[in-house]
């Protein structure tokens, strides 16, 4: 318990619970003011990390206020091989995540508007089944592709996932293959895309459609890789550096084209699509 | 190596095979018998592998006498010119590729390497790619689609290489730009998983027109034991992670995943190459034979409505 909590007032005149007033820096665990942090789009202003954001949250920091239409919001998750562990079944944990986040996949799609630019979206969310690749995710991503192609509006795709969906098995391997090749048609026919990665993008979603961007850009310190720390940490029986994988270190390493704050974000798009829209 | 669930089979192997020397004695008269024990040999077999439960399947496609992508290459291939490097940073020894003269086809053959022995398999890292791997397969794809000659991808890989420096330079990107690239490739891809296909290191190199799968293959999101180890906390819980993931050439059919499964010997294709190779050579050239009078544009666009409609 902090100190902040240690409150001099009377018992009767207890201040609202704590989680309602500060917010604890998940990286350095710093204790912020909860209205500081707001007005922070949830970067921490002691340490800079960038709090991973619900997809509506992204949605409403990134479009332009009441421009926001969803496509297929219907597309829910599927049971392609009935999986289940010992402890429970696929298909309850995926109900139950459901009603807890309010989703009914790791992504919601549309088009919106930013700053007058109507652009086609994908954000993913992370409390949904750390952001995995389920089949109705990649279907979604398809779709909301195939949308930007036929209506010749840029594709902006946030990525925030742990990768594949090991649940969905290897229909959700497929969902990698399938997501890119409604990518490739836009490169093809010239339409932009954009692919935001924000904390964490990694395995199988950092290798597809979130690492072929025309641009690829990136949130500050926000982890991107393949392989998981542990997996390559027991490959080469050593200990990683703190700065492996982090945005940072992919743009060093030629992979990404810009880290962006978070509070510049909007101008940043909004900018590279004007470039895009001139003659 | 020998499978404890084979050991029935290696028994009555092994009498042959006394059987075998002492025939090569004057006068011995042990031919009827030993035709007896094939005929058992062949019956017990294909009992014995009718029944292979998930993980004794893993068991099986991982079996370090299977025949290799130069297996394939070198019974299939009347020619075979390797071509290295990705033309960027290296020449990965984890992916094999070149020309190749394959009955009446020229082919572009592009493939996950894997040793015949601990030292072959450290050299070629177990046929775990590095970035520069999946580089050279584009490299090598685009000169396919240069000479519109069609492609032939051959899988054996537990996954791609997870290194530090398999970081630095890309893993994510190179997997990425592949199923990007090969999603619009102008020339056919015929896909053969021969043993494991891990993951994105199989996908990385595995978008095809036609996906085959030997018929002990396995194709997997995730290695049995990695899901074990997730779910479970525990690798030894590998076997039910195995049949939870649905992950047999048989689960892979049943899904639309793959379009054919290639039939093996009884006993699987590490009792002989011969017959899987051959088996494997009849199914090639058949798909190839149909895509390679196909048009391009249709096969492109039948390419791109076959992996939109998974998981649909
Ligand atoms: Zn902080």
């Amino acid at each position: 318990m902090g100190w902040f909590t240690k409150s001099k007032k009377p018992v009767e005149a207890l201040p609202p619970p704590e989680e309602e007033l500060w917010i604890v820096c998940s990286s350095c665990k710093a204790h912020i003011f909860k209205q500081e942090w707001d007005k922070n789009l949830q970067v921490c202003p002691k340490c800079n990390f960038h709090e991973k954001l619900t997809c509506y949250e992204r949605i409403h920091i990134t479009l332009d206020e009441k421009t926001f239409r969803e496509f297929n919001a219907e597309i829910s998750t599927s049971d392609p091989i009935q999986f289940s562990d010992a402890a429970e079944a696929y298909k309850d944990k995926a109900e139950a995540t459901k009603t807890k986040v309010g989703l009914k996949e790791s992504v919601v799609t549309g088009s919106g508007k930013i700053k007058d630019i109507t652009v086609t979206v994908a954000v993913m969310d992370f409390r949904f089944l750390g952001g995995s690749l389920g089949s109705g995710a990649g279907e979604k991503i398809l779709l909301a592709a195939d949308y930007a192609l036929r209506h010749s509006r840029p594709y902006i795709v946030f990525s925030a996932s742990g990768g594949a969906r090991m649940h969905e098995g290897i229909i959700s391997l497929m969902q990698m293959p399938k997501t890119c090749a409604g990518i490739a048609r836009l490169h093809r026919a010239g339409i932009p895309y954009i692919s935001v990665l924000t904390h964490p993008t990694t395995g199988g979603v950092s290798a597809s459609y979130a690492m072929v961007g025309d641009l690829n850009i990136a949130e500050p310190g926000a982890l991107i890789g393949f392989a998981g720390r542990r997996v390559i940490e027991q490959t080469i029986k050593q200990e990683l550096p703190n700065g492996f994988q982090t945005a940072e270190y992919l743009l060093e390493h030629g992979f990404v084209d810009q880290i962006v704050h978070r509070k510049d974000m909007k101008d940043f798009l909004a900018s590279v699509l004007r470039y895009w829209q001139r003659r | 190596m020998e499978l404890d669930f084979e050991k029935p089979l290696v028994e009555i192997e092994k009498k042959i095979g006394e059987l075998e020397k002492s025939a090569q004695a004057p006068d011995a008269q042990f031919g009827p018998e030993i035709a007896e024990l094939e005929r058992k040999k062949t019956e017990l077999a294909k009992e014995i592998y009718a029944k292979l439960t998930p993980w004794q399947i893993v068991q099986v496609a991982r079996h370090p006498d299977r025949p290799l992508m130069v297996d394939y290459l070198g019974g299939m291939c009347s020619q075979f010119i390797e071509l290295h490097g990705d033309r960027c940073f290296g020449d990965d020894p984890g992916v094999l590729g070149g020309l190749a003269t394959f009955g009446d086809y020229r082919v572009v053959v592009i493939g996950h390497r894997k040793g015949k022995n601990v030292e072959e398999n450290v050299k070629f890292n177990f046929g775990m790619a590095n970035p520069e791997g999946y580089r050279k397969a584009l490299r090598l794809m685009r000169l396919a689609e240069k000479y519109r000659l069609p492609v032939v991808s051959f899988i054996d890989t537990p996954g791609a290489y997870p290194g530090p420096e398999a970081e630095a330079r890309g893993q994510a990107e190179a997997i990425a730009r592949n199923l990007t690239e090969m999603s619009l490739l102008q020339t056919p891809i015929v896909v053969v998983v021969t043993g494991e296909g891990g993951s994105g290191g199989a996908i990385g190199i595995g978008v095809g027109d036609v996906v085959l799968m030997l018929a002990n293959s396995i194709y997997s999101v995730i290695s049995p034991e990695g899901c074990a180890s997730i779910l479970w906390r525990d690798g030894a819980k590998a076997p039910e992670a195995a049949a939870a993931l649905r992950l047999t050439a048989r689960d892979l059919l049943e899904l639309d995943v793959v379009d054919e499964v290639i039939p093996e010997p009884p006993g699987g294709a590490h009792r002989n190459h011969e017959e899987t190779i051959s088996a494997t050579q009849k199914s090639l050239l058949k798909h190839l034979k149909k895509l390679v009078h196909a048009s391009t544009k249709k096969l492109v666009a039948a390419r791109y409505e076959k992996y939109s409609r998974i998981g649909r």
